[in-house]
């Protein structure tokens, strides 16, 4: 799922650092917009090409570990 | 002097008991995050969106969605790879199906423990209802995940907690036990009744379950899978196959995946360059991905069965085109099968 290697990829990322997800899935069109809602992220743009999705993230705050 | 806010992790799986434990516990002044565990089989996900007839339904994660109704974080954890183990190896067994489901609930608690060890958290919530599944929520199995989780007396369970004895945060004034709850057996009345309570009135309520596992349909080719390959074992790839399109296996050395429609076809592309593939260029027809080592006739008998899923099932002969994955492709000119010349057997 985008939105969990998205996750993954921001866990290692820095406040203020803008993030670019290349998908197809049309489900993460729902999944990052509430990801980034519920842990502190802005969602810059969601842009449609077609048969590939380009979503633009701008990360919030600091993520928890995750063993 | 104010007391130190609790922090508990709740394992959230989009449903509704998980929402209401969360929110039972919220309701005691405990910050509250989520966790939720991708393992490959869980039917959440981008699988739902595949299917061309399914694009208009509302696509929601709704582990996100639960999360959020709630106002609480939600942290996805990737399990792909650990959580082998527990399909192919269960201690505890499995279900009706492939559904390890006591040794699945003991993974998942002890790596929400994990978790809260890591994160400083001070206990972990789960949305169990006594006696409401026949494995791992049954009275003498809940203490078994407890403990073999590693989580022991940290494992609050809210909806039932007033059936088991008390945990940790209850001794230690985190929770008030008599605000939890005594839910038991199949009934999903309280549920609604405390749901309503809370003013939700929106939330998933999956049919078959949220996972792919408790299936017949699904564990049935997984099975022939793993028969196939003399191997219980799978990567990621095999076991988001065994969710997408037909599955026929006419010889034992391979089987052909055939996209049912176009939603599907275009989520096996995203395969192509791992699997022998072959598609119909003289009729419109679906993409097929061969499964297994083929020799020369196995490969045309994977062509007359490409065809016999084109348009031109009907006619004479079908132009396939076959490309290997070595990025060399060919036609072959073939007739197609009849109706008659697939035995039931050959489906998945």
């Amino acid at each position: 799922m985008p939105v969990i290697r998205l996750q993954n990829f921001v866990s290692g990322a820095s406040s203020g650092d803008v993030v670019e997800v290349l998908c197809t899935d049309p489900g993460a069109c729902s999944d990052i917009p509430a990801w980034c809602r519920i842990n502190g992220h802005q969602l810059v743009s969601i842009d449609d090409q077609h048969d590939e999705l380009v979503i633009t993230v701008k990360v919030g705050g600091l993520m928890q570990r995750h063993p | 002097m104010s007391a130190k806010q609790r922090k508990a992790v709740a394992l959230i799986s989009g449903g509704l008991d998980s929402m209401l434990a969360a929110r039972v516990v919220l309701e005691q002044g405990v910050h509250v995050e989520g966790i939720n565990f991708f393992t490959g089989f869980c039917v959440e996900g981008h699988t739902h969106a595949i299917r061309k007839k399914d694009r208009q339904r509302l696509k929601r994660n709704n582990a996100l969605w639960v999360a959020e109704q709630l106002g609480i974080k939600l942290h996805f954890i990737d399990v792909v790879d650990a959580y082998k183990d527990v399909v192919i190896n269960p201690k505890h067994g499995y279900g009706r199906n492939l559904n390890p489901c006591v040794d699945c609930k003991t993974f998942m608690v002890e790596k929400a423990h994990q978790w809260m060890c890591a994160n400083e958290f001070d206990f972990i919530v789960t949305g169990e209802v006594l006696n409401q599944r026949p494995m791992s929520q049954r009275r003498r199995c809940m203490p078994i995940v407890a403990a073999e989780s590693g989580a022991g007396d940290r494992l609050l369970r809210p909806l039932c907690a007033r059936h088991l004895p008390s945990t940790l945060p209850e001794r230690e004034g985190w929770i008030v036990r008599e605000r939890l709850h005594a839910f038991h057996g199949r009934s999903r009345t309280p549920q609604f009744a405390l749901a309503a309570n809370f003013g939700i009135e929106d939330y998933a309520q999956p049919a078959g379950g949220c996972c792919f596992l408790t299936d017949s349909n699904y564990t049935n080719k997984l099975t022939d899978l793993w028969r196939a390959r003399g191997d219980r074992d799978y990567e990621l790839d095999d076991i988001m196959l065994l969710k997408v399109g037909r599955h026929l296996r006419p010889r034992n050395n391979f089987k052909l995946i055939i996209g049912r429609e176009e939603g599907e076809n275009n989520f096996l592309e995203g395969f192509r360059n791992h699997y022998t593939n072959m598609r119909s260029l003289s009729h419109s027809g679906p993409l097929a991905l061969v499964d297994g080592h083929v020799d020369e006739d196995d490969l045309l008998l994977a062509a007359r069965l490409t065809a016999r899923f084109s348009q031109g099932r009907d006619s004479e002969s079908v132009c396939v085109q076959i490309n290997d994955r070595d990025g060399s492709c060919r036609r072959m000119d073939v007739a197609p099968l009849t109706r008659d010349d697939v035995p039931r057997e050959w489906y998945l």
